[in-house]
Order: C-alpha cells, then structure tokens, then sequence
C-alpha cells in the first residue's frame, strides 16, 4: 500500500507533455488542461490520503511516552531509539519471535502457494481435460470469497485433525489460493504461446520438462506477481492466526501488536510500542516490494515470439 | 517425471502431517495425560501482566501439575476466542474472564461447576459477597475465582480543588454544586466529563445506586436496564451535561489525555486502577493528585460500583478440572502469589486480606503523598454493591455508546437513551431465544 502510493504524485505533478498530442487536438485550447487537472487533483488527494496514515506512523514512532498525546501529531519526537530498544526489551524480545513467525508463514507460506499456483494455473491453460472448466469456475467462486469467512470453518477442521494451534495451521490454509491460481493461469494462457509448448514436444521433451524450461521462464513476472500478493496478504492477516493459535511464541506480529494494544482495563495500552511495532513491521515489505519491483520488467522481454 | 512430482508432493504432505504428530502437541487437552500418577500440563490463557511470574511459584511449589500461560489480547474478544475454541473441543483448561463475560461464556456451555471440588476450602470466605455473588451468579454453582476488582473512587487534583476552595464532594449533589462553582470560578475548567465510550463506568455507577441490569427468574431472563437506580444515575448526568456544568467529550482519547495533563479537567470518577492510567496519560500532573471514596447517594452510604476486575474459570474442555479449580482458588488468594501480581501487573486483588496486605503498604508512585491511598481503597472495596451481568453484554454496551453519545453531544434527555439501551437488549435476548420476563 505505501509503496504503490507514490506513483500517483507522479503523475500529479506538472500536466504531461504527453498531453498536447493527445487527439483532442490544439482547437480545443483550454479544455485538455482542465480534464488532465481534475485527475491530478483527484489522484492528489488520493496520495495525501494514502500516505498521511504512513507519515503519522513514521513520525508518531519517533516521540516517547509523554510526548505522543502531548505534542503537534507532525512534529518528530526524541524518543525512536528509546522507543526501539523498549519494543526489543518487551517479554524478552518476544516482538523479535513475532517478526521471525511472521517472516516463516508469509515467506513459506507465499512460496508454497506460489508453487502450487504455478502447478495448477499452467494446467489449466495448457492442457484440456474433463472438467477443466468446472475446476476454474470452482476457483472462481474461491476467489470471489474472502477468506475471512472461511477462517472458522477452517479452524474447526484443523482442530478435527488435531492441528489447532501448530504452525501448520497458519501455512496450510494459505498454500491454496485461488485468486493465485486464477491469475497464473491468465498469464500462463497470455505468456505461454502454445506454438512453443508444441515445438518442444516435437522436439521430444517431457511436460515436466516443458514446463520447467518453457513454461516457468515465461511465467516468471506473473508468479513474482503472485508471491508479492500472497506474501502482503499472509504478512497482514489477522483473523486466520488469530483464531488458530493460542501460544504467543507462534504468534505473527499482527497479533502479537494486538495482544500489546489489550492488555486489560487496569494496563494502559502500550501505544507508544505498538506503534515502533508497527513501523517496523511494514519495512520488510517495503524492501520486498524494492528487490523484487524488477522482475515485474522482464514483462516485455520474456515472452516474445513473432507471429 | 509426472508421477515423480507427485509422489514428490505427496510425501512431503505427509511427512508434514506426521512431524505435526510430533511435535505439535498443544498440551492440556491431550488423551496422554489422562493417567492420573503422572505430572499434568494445565493451558492457562489470560492476559493479565505479571500472572506468569505467579505462575512460576505455583509451578516451583507443584511438580505434577505444570501451569502454562498463554498470553492473550485482553478483553472481549477474547470471550469470542475462547467460545470458538470450545466448540472444537479446544478450549484451555483455564481462561481469564472479566466479570460481565461470565454469563456469556456459561450461556455457551463453556465453563465448568467447579463448586464440588472446593467444597469446604472455605475460598468463598476470602472474598467480598459482591464479588462472589458475580461468580456464582446467585447459584449454587461456582464458575470462577474473582482475581482483580475495579472499585470507583474519585480522584480529584488537590492543589486546584485547594486553588478555586472546592470541597471534596461526598455525596452526588455536592458532586454537582462542585462541578457548577467550579464552572464559575475558571470557565475554562471542568469537574470532568461524562464518556459515552465507556458503558463500564456507567455500569458501576448503576451499581452503585442500586441496580441490578440482569437477573434470572425462574428458566427467564429479567432485563431492569431502563429502571429507577439506572434512571436516577442517567437523568444526574444527563443534567450536567445538559447545564454544560460537566464536559461531554468521551475518555481515553488524546484530547482527554491532554485536558487532564494541563488540568483542563481536574477529577476523575474512575476505579482503583487509574494511578496507572494517569501516569501515562497526565505524566505532568505526578503528586497532585488525590483520592476520596465515591460520592453517595445516600449522605454517609459506603457504596461503590465496579469498573473492570477479572476472574479465573475452568472450562469444560479441561481433563482435570480439579487440579485446575485447586490453582485458580490459588491464584487468588494465596498471599505470595497476589503479592507477586501486585508487583509486577499493578493489579488490585480481588482477594479481601489482600487488599490489606504488605504488597499494597504503599501507595502507587504516581499518588506518593498520600500514603493511605489503599487503606481508602480497602475502606470503599468493602461496600462494592454486586454486579448482575447478562449473557449479551456486549449488545447493552455497544447500544449504550451509540445511544449515549448522540444524546451527550447534543445535550439532550439521557432518558430516551437509556429506554434505547433497555430495549435493544432485550430484544437481542429473545432474538439469541433466550426467554424474557416482564
């Protein structure tokens, strides 16, 4: 979410150039300009939303204790060493346990269901067999259904199997996605041309071995797409672990900043911990979003064939 | 090569489920321990903040039955947790339970009679009726051990009340004549504010003119939300308000954080915990602040409503209940082990000797001139008046922030809110097809 932001200011900054190309033409005088600043204005608007809610956390994280309620909500504190160093002493380090758990389910967990995206997504495209269109418009459906109502039943079958509670709780439910296996499969039909699946059988390879020299190249962008959605979504979910675990050693970090924000009536929250948590639960996204950004150019590049 | 892939993925689901086998074990609920020579693992899932460290001198002192805290989000959502984990039948063999969620939790099936196994211990003794009362919910049966209570008392801010020469106010209309005199004195300070946020400290104050919001009659459910105590208690501050004599912005927020660090708002009705909350929220104002008991309805009453307290409850789901009442009776009044939680949680024990006891000789840092601060408490928790909760408190308290902060930003009849609040409830009731009296 941070990251995306800041390319609408982008595009809000003085009107493109672009603009007086455009095939409304020189007649029209005024009137291109004012439809290119109402977007602007609007995508403005849309960036100041987005990222006010950031700058608050980036500066509130910075104040200690009694300047967080008591000072101008913009002007930076003294107190983010103090603010880290208390977050890392709390329980022992345990936010560190919390980042660490998160860090296992969303980058486990997002490989694994890239993998299987992969797997079930180049199928479908590729290949035709009965059923094929009832298995997607299955996953359809799947995708259509958040996975917040389906966190209980999932709890009550983990704990029929005796899982409630274990890791594998959190990872399993998430291996499974369909709106990843719908996407992999729409990019597999788009990058995958058929022609060169055909070329290598003639040639003799094996589908295991098509698949991994041809298809999954190919497919690179779109399941690097899939891993960063997977990865945000796991790394921000909170419902699924919550329901499911109950030792905060296996917390993820979205509960455990939860269990610092209720600690009973007596304790006041942690606020000013929580909120370090919080900065420092979003930088790993970030810098994922910044090392993996450019596979997502090799786009153009991959899947090319002259016809 | 396909087959080999599969076979692949097949295996490693496997071996995943068998590792599971192993080492997934969740403790306390297991078929294993159920031999009865063997040492026994209790799940104990609570949220209270230096319960573990008591935990630890149970543990020490009782080789066989290891207790193992699980540190939980406080509050209401955890009612919500623990109901989900009892339906799977996983539900731990002890949970931390605020007083208003205990008929939530024994309406859904989850916590267990544990009076049989304490019978003759003489715990109930240890406690004040009030609080037991809330336990046992008026019955036989006993549901839980009170842990920590919330008596109201009133703080006020000793150099301002010295400043403008207010009285301590001991009864609700000198409460009043304050709120207005002060008005008058420093137009821009208020006595405090009525919080629509926070239907608890109405809850207390109701107690504390008498009522009782739910009680059972027979197989039904008696809802007395809209009724003479309650309605004295809304129609007082529904007057200050509406006088402006009282300020009608809600707690808890940083606007009110700051009105009381630069005294824009110079007492506070709150319970026995709130040194913790002003220290962090009116950091500024360490050492000026006081406490007095409640003010009364009745000139000379020592009466007093509850904000907050827990309890620990046994479950269902426990294989060893005993052993589980016998600790959460521990817990609870067993001098060393308070003394602990006093120390490192800040928690008020339920527990009367307790409250007397040397872990509460002195008084917290943030009122360090007034060395008699818990002797008051001591002197107001005996007259905590019982609470009667119901099994949709939730419903009462969400209709009440709804209700009450329109009628408190506009100033208007607190009554018709809290007719607002009596039906919403018990219309929730008969919807969840409870039976309703009356």
């Amino acid at each position: 979410m941070s990251v995306g932001a800041p390319a609408p200011t982008v595009a809000a900054g003085t009107p493109p150039p672009g603009d007086r190309s455009a095939p409304a033409g020189p007649p029209a005088g005024r009137r291109p300009r004012r439809i290119a600043l109402l977007p602007s204005a609007v995508l403005l608007l849309g960036a100041l939303y987005c990222l006010i809610p950031v700058t608050w956390v980036l500066i509130a994280s910075t104040k200690a204790g009694r300047e967080l309620f008591s000072t101008f909500t913009f002007l930076p504190g003294t107190g983010l060493w103090g603010n880290i160093s208390d977050l890392s002493a709390y329980r022992d380090g345990v936010y560190w346990t919390w980042m660490a758990n998160s860090a296992l389910y969303a980058g486990v967990g997002a490989l694994l269901s890239t993998a299987v995206s992969a797997f079930a997504g180049y199928a479908l495209a590729m290949y035709r067999f009965r059923g094929r269109e009832s298995i997607f418009n299955v996953l359809l459906a799947g995708v259509l259904m958040p996975p917040v109502i389906l966190a209980v039943p999932q709890y009550l079958l983990m704990a029929q199997v005796g899982l409630a509670g274990t890791r594998w709780s959190v990872l399993l439910p998430v291996v499974l996605s369909p709106y990843g296996i719908y996407l992999a499969r729409i990019y597999a039909a788009a990058a995958v041309p058929r022609d060169v699946v055909e070329s290598g059988r003639i040639d003799g390879a094996g589908e295991w071995r098509i698949f991994r020299s041809i298809g999954l190249p190919m497919m690179l962008p779109g399941l690097v797409t899939v891993f960063l959605f997977q990865f945000v979504a796991i790394w921000n979910n909170f419902l699924l672990p919550y329901i499911m675990l109950s030792d905060d050693e296996r917390f993820p970090i979205t509960l455990g900043l939860f269990t610092l924000l209720n600690q009973g009536a007596s304790a006041p929250a942690l606020y000013t911990l929580v909120i370090t948590g919080s900065l420092l639960a979003i930088l790993p996204l970030i810098a994922l979003f910044l090392v993996i950004q450019r596979f997502w150019s090799l786009d153009l590049l991959s899947g090319a064939v002259k016809s | 090569m396909n087959h080999r892939a599969v076979a692949v993925c097949t295996a490693a689901l496997v071996s995943a489920v068998a590792l599971t086998g192993c080492g997934g074990d969740s403790g306390g609920n297991g078929g294993s321990s159920s031999d009865a020579s063997g040492p026994i693992t209790l799940e104990y899932w609570a949220w209270a903040p230096g319960l573990e460290q008591a935990v630890a001198l149970w543990n020490e002192a009782n080789p066989d039955v290891r207790v193992v805290v699980k540190n939980q989000a406080g509050g209401d959502d955890l009612v919500t947790r623990v109901v989900t984990a009892a339906q799977a039948g996983e539900a731990p063999d002890l949970v931390q339970a605020e007083y208003q969620a205990l008929p939530t939790l024994i309406s859904n099936d989850v916590l267990a009679d544990i009076s049989d196994h304490l019978e003759g211990t003489g715990t109930a003794e240890e406690f004040s009726e009030g609080l037991w009362q809330q336990v046992t919910l008026g019955t036989d049966a006993l549901y839980a051990i009170p842990q920590d209570s919330g008596p109201l008392m009133f703080y006020y801010r000793h150099d301002l009340f010295e400043e403008y020469g207010l009285e301590v106010p001991t009864t609700w209309d000198e409460f009043a004549d304050t709120a207005r005199a002060l008005r008058d004195a420093a137009p821009d300070r208020y006595l405090t504010t009525f919080s629509a946020q926070d239907a608890g400290l109405f809850a207390g104050l109701s107690q504390q003119a008498g009522a009782q919001w739910w009680t059972t009659e027979g197989e039904s459910w008696r809802v007395a939300i809209d009724d003479e105590p309650t309605r004295r208690v809304a129609e007082f501050w529904g007057g200050l308000v509406a006088e402006d004599a009282i300020h009608n912005e809600p707690m808890y927020t940083p606007a009110w954080n700051q009105a009381l660090n630069t005294g824009e708002q110079i007492a506070w009705v709150s319970a026995v915990w709130a040194p913790g909350v002003l220290a962090s929220s009116a950091e500024d104002t360490a050492g000026q602040w006081a406490v007095a008991p409640l003010p009364q309805w009745e000139a000379g009453g020592n009466a007093t409503g509850s904000w907050g307290g827990s309890t620990t409850a046994v479950t269902n789901d426990s294989d060893h209940a005993e052993a589980a009442a016998k600790f959460a009776a521990w817990i609870n009044t067993d001098p060393e082990a308070l003394a602990t939680m006093v120390r490192e949680g800040g928690i008020y024990p339920a527990a009367t000797a307790a409250q007397t006891g040397d872990a509460l000789a002195e008084p917290p840092a943030f009122f360090a001139d007034q060395p008699d601060f818990y002797e008051i408490a001591a002197g107001v928790a005996e007259g905590t008046a019982p609470a009667a909760w119901g099994p949709n408190v939730n419903v009462a308290y969400s209709t009440f922030n709804d209700a009450f902060g329109s009628a408190a930003s506009a100033r208007s009849d607190f009554g018709a809110a809290l007719a607002e609040v009596q039906n919403a409830t018990v219309a929730d009731l008969e919807r969840q097809g409870f039976r309703v009296a009356g």
